[in-house]
């Protein structure tokens, strides 16, 4: 494992050093050290390397991701693993506002608590929160999966698309077309699954489905006959 | 974008070291707010029965002492003056309102920034390091301090534009955010008796929150009364006599981070202005909640 002090190098030096990495690299173990809320750490991985941050992390940590396996030992700020393509972030504390934001792929897992906007605009990634996640999270979210192993903030899945949202425990609120769903045997299956890839013990069972009523779809005239 | 910290010691035993993270904290927030930076310090109390003003000079050469002379002889008291760069700080007997009318009258280039028995404030244009090094902060000795980091989006970049803005003893306001009913309140207050120095909309909060203390709200009544007073988007840190409280909108997307010891307790915009802090690796850190009234105070 290769070890890179953010106290010793400077943020850009450390990012360009992973960013140099070609696909069939055989440097795949990294640490970085000493992040100490820095912004920006670990973002734009494009190849199959594991890094792991032992630290709590600023904003937009682990940003656009792709292949990389990336995990922050400490709290994340703003916008950890925004508009990840693929491979997995975990983060092994709690989140800021707008974990996995516009994810199009891969997994995100946040141990901790997730703050408001967990999953906004989600489009493919899959998010398990072991704790609960904040007010309008998966908010206009499209595709992929929101597992929230606590509880969830008002307004949860507000003007949501074709995303599925598993949560164990109270919800405060719906937002705009967010209903709750039943959960079949398929359902169980697939968030069994999520469960076992993050590594989260939780029983599928205690778990409820919410998704889009889809009624949001299409122009919606109340009064057409009026005029 | 804007930068706020606030550090409160609950072990006295590290007052001395006050300036020394607050100046820290305060550069860690450099690139949230390039345009001025700006510091209440609680410290240094004024004796029994006396107060303490903290005046700006756009002049760069004031002349302090004979100011001090004139407000002495004019209210029959004893003035001392401490002059730090472009700031002094007045200390007389009784409450500041008979010095702040005044100056006001006979001396009304010179802004108050801030007054009461323990706070002073000290804000300029500038880089934060700039206006740390300006006053001298890492020097600074006190229990507690709140601290502001600008980049101006919705009026002028000047010293008087700076937070934190003080309305009243020993009370300042530092705001991450911009409000947008702030024209409607500022007219509304102007009619229950306040006056404003600038069109900033953080005095508009900070002259409110005056105004509910002087109705004889609790701050966490002051507080909680903004969430439905307020409208736009806000993270507030207000320094009191006794401590500090943190709020902010239910919207939140104004940032903002808690961290407590059994020494201290800090806020920041961001953890990199926490990073520092002695004992921050066993700090309790959390995200203070949407519409949720934080206070500490000293025991």
């Amino acid at each position: 494992m290769i070890t890179l002090d953010l106290a010793q190098t400077s943020l850009r030096e450390v990012n360009a050093r992973l960013h140099a990495l070609g696909p069939d690299t055989n440097e795949r173990g990294w640490r970085i050290v000493n992040p100490r809320g820095a912004n920006a750490v670990a973002v734009g991985l494009r190849v199959p390397i594991e890094v792991e941050i032992d630290g709590h992390v600023g904003y937009y940590c682990a940003g656009m991701n792709r292949d990389a396996t990336v995990t922050v030992n400490g709290h994340s700020g703003t916008g950890v693993a925004e508009n990840i393509m693929s491979g997995v972030v975990r983060v092994r504390g709690n989140a800021s506002q707008s974990a996995a934001a516009s994810g199009r792929g891969g997994l995100v897992v946040i141990e901790g608590d997730a703050s408001s906007r967990c999953g906004i605009s989600m489009k493919g990634v899959d998010i398990v929160v072991g704790g609960s996640v904040g007010h309008m999270s998966a908010f206009m979210a499209q595709r992929g999966h929101l597992v929230v192993c606590g509880d969830a903030g008002p307004d949860l899945g507000d003007s949501i698309y074709e995303a599925v949202l598993y949560v164990q425990g109270r919800v405060a609120g719906l937002g705009g077309d967010c209903i709750e769903k039943p959960m079949t045997a398929e359902h169980v299956m697939t968030l069994r699954g999520l469960l076992a890839q993050a590594g989260i013990a939780a029983d599928p069972a205690g778990f409820r489905r919410y998704g889009s009523a889809r009624k949001l779809y299409h122009f919606h005239a109340d009064h057409a006959h009026a005029y | 974008m804007c930068g706020i910290v606030g550090l409160f010691f609950k072990n006295p035993s590290l007052h001395a070291d006050l300036g020394i993270h607050f100046r820290t904290m305060l550069i860690g927030m450099s690139e949230r707010g390039p345009d001025s930076a700006g510091i209440a310090v609680y410290h240094r109390p004024a004796a029994e029965g006396r107060s303490k003003l903290t005046l700006f000079s756009p002049a760069a050469d004031c002349p302090w002492r004979e100011i001090a002379a004139e407000l002495a002889a004019a209210l029959e008291v004893a003035v001392e003056f401490d002059v730090r760069a472009n700031h002094a700080v007045l200390t007389v007997d009784g409450d500041e309102s008979r010095a702040r009318a005044w100056l006001a009258g006979h001396r009304p280039e010179l802004r108050v920034m801030g007054y009461g028995r323990l706070m002073e404030v000290y804000k300029d244009k500038g880089l934060p390091a700039q206006v740390i090094a300006k006053f001298d902060i890492a020097a600074m000795e006190g229990s507690h301090a709140v601290g502001h980091t600008r980049m101006a989006t919705e009026s002028a970049v000047t010293t008087e534009h700076s937070h934190p803005f003080a309305a009243a003893p020993d009370m300042c306001l530092v705001h991450n955010g911009s409000l947008s009913n702030h024209n409607r309140l500022r007219q509304w207050l102007r009619r229950q008796g306040m006056s404003f120095e600038t069109d900033n909309d953080t005095e508009v909060a900070a002259r409110y929150f005056a105004y509910r203390l002087g109705q004889g709200a609790t701050v966490i009544q002051a507080l909680e009364a903004a969430l439905v007073d307020l409208d736009g988007f806000y993270t507030f840190t207000m320094g009191t006599r006794d401590g500090f409280a943190v709020l902010r909108d239910g919207i939140a997307c104004k940032p903002a981070v808690l961290a407590e010891t059994d020494d201290w307790v800090a806020m920041a915009s961001e953890f990199r202005s926490l990073a520092q802090l002695p004992g921050v690796e066993r700090a309790t850190i959390w995200e203070p909640r949407p519409s949720v009234v934080y206070t500490w105070t000293l025991q």
